[in-house]
């Protein structure tokens, strides 16, 4: 209830807005929802929002799995530490457009390079945040492992996992909305589809309209996915946790 | 089956590169059935010699003897449980091969039952040192070692849970160790006594107790009481005047 609410509001002031700047700079709701609906019949904005999910999906898939197993690499390795830092602080502070860029120079603009580009970008954080917990392992519950001598992949999946899911969880969690960003930023630069690339039309034509057809509904599919998968899949690797008062 | 350790010395470094004695000299055998007990002070190295013994520690100098690929049960002074795993799940993890009666039979004796499903953080201490206990007897270990297993619990709680354990060794024959600073705990648990040293750690003496368990009356156990307290006592001032 509380969230129909802010939801209200926030669509209240957009139309007040409109009001006040114009319908040139700020066309009220019902003019973005009516192209909205157009885009939708022809089925052109699904074909956008799927390409842009897929691409979404691809690289953070890769960056997560990469990442999680460099990151755990590195916080319980010390040598592998040494070695991947200096990268990692590299990659850290890289502009994700000189990336997406260099890409697409040396990849061609190519779904390849895109999909790389954009996950080379969520890989650093992903690493940093696995490697922390990695470093955050209780040693104590790891000696009663070994001590009761529980196999290889029990010991992973019951007492490492759970230790390290919290910060899966985070680098998820913060990797996701960044690569939400980001894609949009590689498809204007270098892709015929996808939500970035229809933008960038509208930001041609001045066509205000669709920019915000196309925003909205991308900002609509970033919400059900946090709301349908994101939230319960963390309540339920917290459901151990005793509940806050 | 048959334990022999012969620790020589052990010695740890610390962030600024001095060296500590932790252990001075610790050797024994134990044999299956028998329950060893270490008493010493707090702090004395019980806890690094027990690392050892379970092979947690390869870093010492002597020898340990264990039988090849023997099962260990360990009850750890902080119990040690998997707090995301339900009570029940947490001893089966260690313990895949205990089945429905047997897992049963020990939740019955340590009043467990209506805690299968709990998760740990929902545990008292001492439930928490139960469910501790419940899992090192599941693995029917060969080598059962117990680290101050009852340590901060009150009085009452304790008495019920050394009775509890005596009952659980009653049908077993493994290698018992047991560490605890509490003589009374010691004498009513243990086949053999083993006095440490403050650390460095050696042994001081070795008290058997030929009387079997069950059978101790008061006046005895008083009696060996009175003599590891005046043992305990009596070797202290001495190694400090030395």
């Amino acid at each position: 209830m509380p969230r129909l609410l802010s939801f209200a509001v926030l669509l209240a002031t957009w139309w007040i807005g409109s009001l006040f700047v114009g319908d040139a700079k700020l066309p009220p709701p019902p003019t973005v929802l009516a192209v909205m609906i157009e885009e939708a019949r022809s089925g052109d904005l699904f074909f956008h929002l799927g390409a842009t999910l897929a691409r979404v999906t691809l690289a953070f898939t890769l960056a997560m799995t990469l990442g999680a197993a460099i990151g755990y690499l590195m916080g319980r390795v010390r040598l592998a530490d040494r070695l991947g830092d200096p990268w990692l602080i590299l990659l850290l502070n890289l502009p994700a457009l000189v990336v997406i860029v260099l890409a697409y120079i040396w990849a061609g603009l190519t779904e390849v390079a895109a999909i790389a580009a954009i996950a080379i970008n969520k890989l650093p954080t992903a690493v940093v945040t696995l490697r922390e917990g990695a470093r955050a392992l209780d040693a104590a519950l790891d000696e009663m492992a070994t001590v009761f001598a529980l196999p290889r992949w029990k010991k992973f999946r019951h007492v490492i996992l759970p230790q390290l899911s919290p910060y899966i969880a985070a680098a998820a969690r913060s990797g996701l909305s960044l690569v939400w960003k980001i894609v949009l930023v590689a498809e204007l630069l270098g892709r015929p589809n996808g939500v970035g690339f229809e933008i960038g039309v509208a930001f041609q034509l001045f066509d205000i309209p669709l920019l915000l057809a196309y925003s909205l509904s991308f900002a609509v599919v970033v919400l059900l996915i946090e709301t349908l998968l994101v939230q319960p899949f963390e309540a339920r690797l917290s459901r151990w946790r005793p509940r806050a008062a | 089956m048959r334990l022999e350790v012969d620790i020589a010395s052990k010695t740890f470094k610390n962030a600024a590169g001095e060296q500590h004695d932790v252990i001075a000299g610790v050797a024994f055998a134990l044999d299956a059935g028998e329950v060893g007990v270490f008493v010493g002070p707090s702090g004395c190295g019980k806890s690094t010699m027990l690392r050892i013994l379970t092979g947690l520690d390869p870093d010492f100098q002597g020898r340990v003897s264990r039988p090849a690929g023997a099962r260990i049960g360990f009850v750890f002074q902080e119990p040690r449980l998997l707090p995301w795993r339900s009570v029940e799940e947490n001893v089966r993890l260690a313990a895949p091969l205990a089945d429905e009666a047997k897992l049963s039979a020990l939740f019955e004796i340590l009043e467990l039952n209506a805690h299968r499903n709990h998760f740990p953080g929902e545990l008292s201490l001492g439930l928490a040192r139960r469910v501790a206990l419940a899992r090192a007897f599941a693995v029917e270990p060969a080598f059962l070692i117990l680290d101050e297993p009852l340590a901060s619990l009150d009085v009452a709680l304790a008495a019920r849970m050394r009775d509890q354990i005596a009952m659980l060794m009653d049908n077993r024959s493994m290698i018992t160790l047991l560490v605890t600073h509490d003589v009374d705990d010691a004498v009513r648990l243990g086949d053999r006594l083993f006095l440490l040293s403050p650390r460095p750690a050696r042994v001081l003496a070795e008290l058997p107790i030929c009387t079997p368990r069950g059978e101790r009356g008061d006046a005895e156990i008083a009696a060996i009481k009175s003599d590891v307290m005046r043992r305990i006592n009596g070797d202290l001032p001495e190694r400090e005047s030395s």
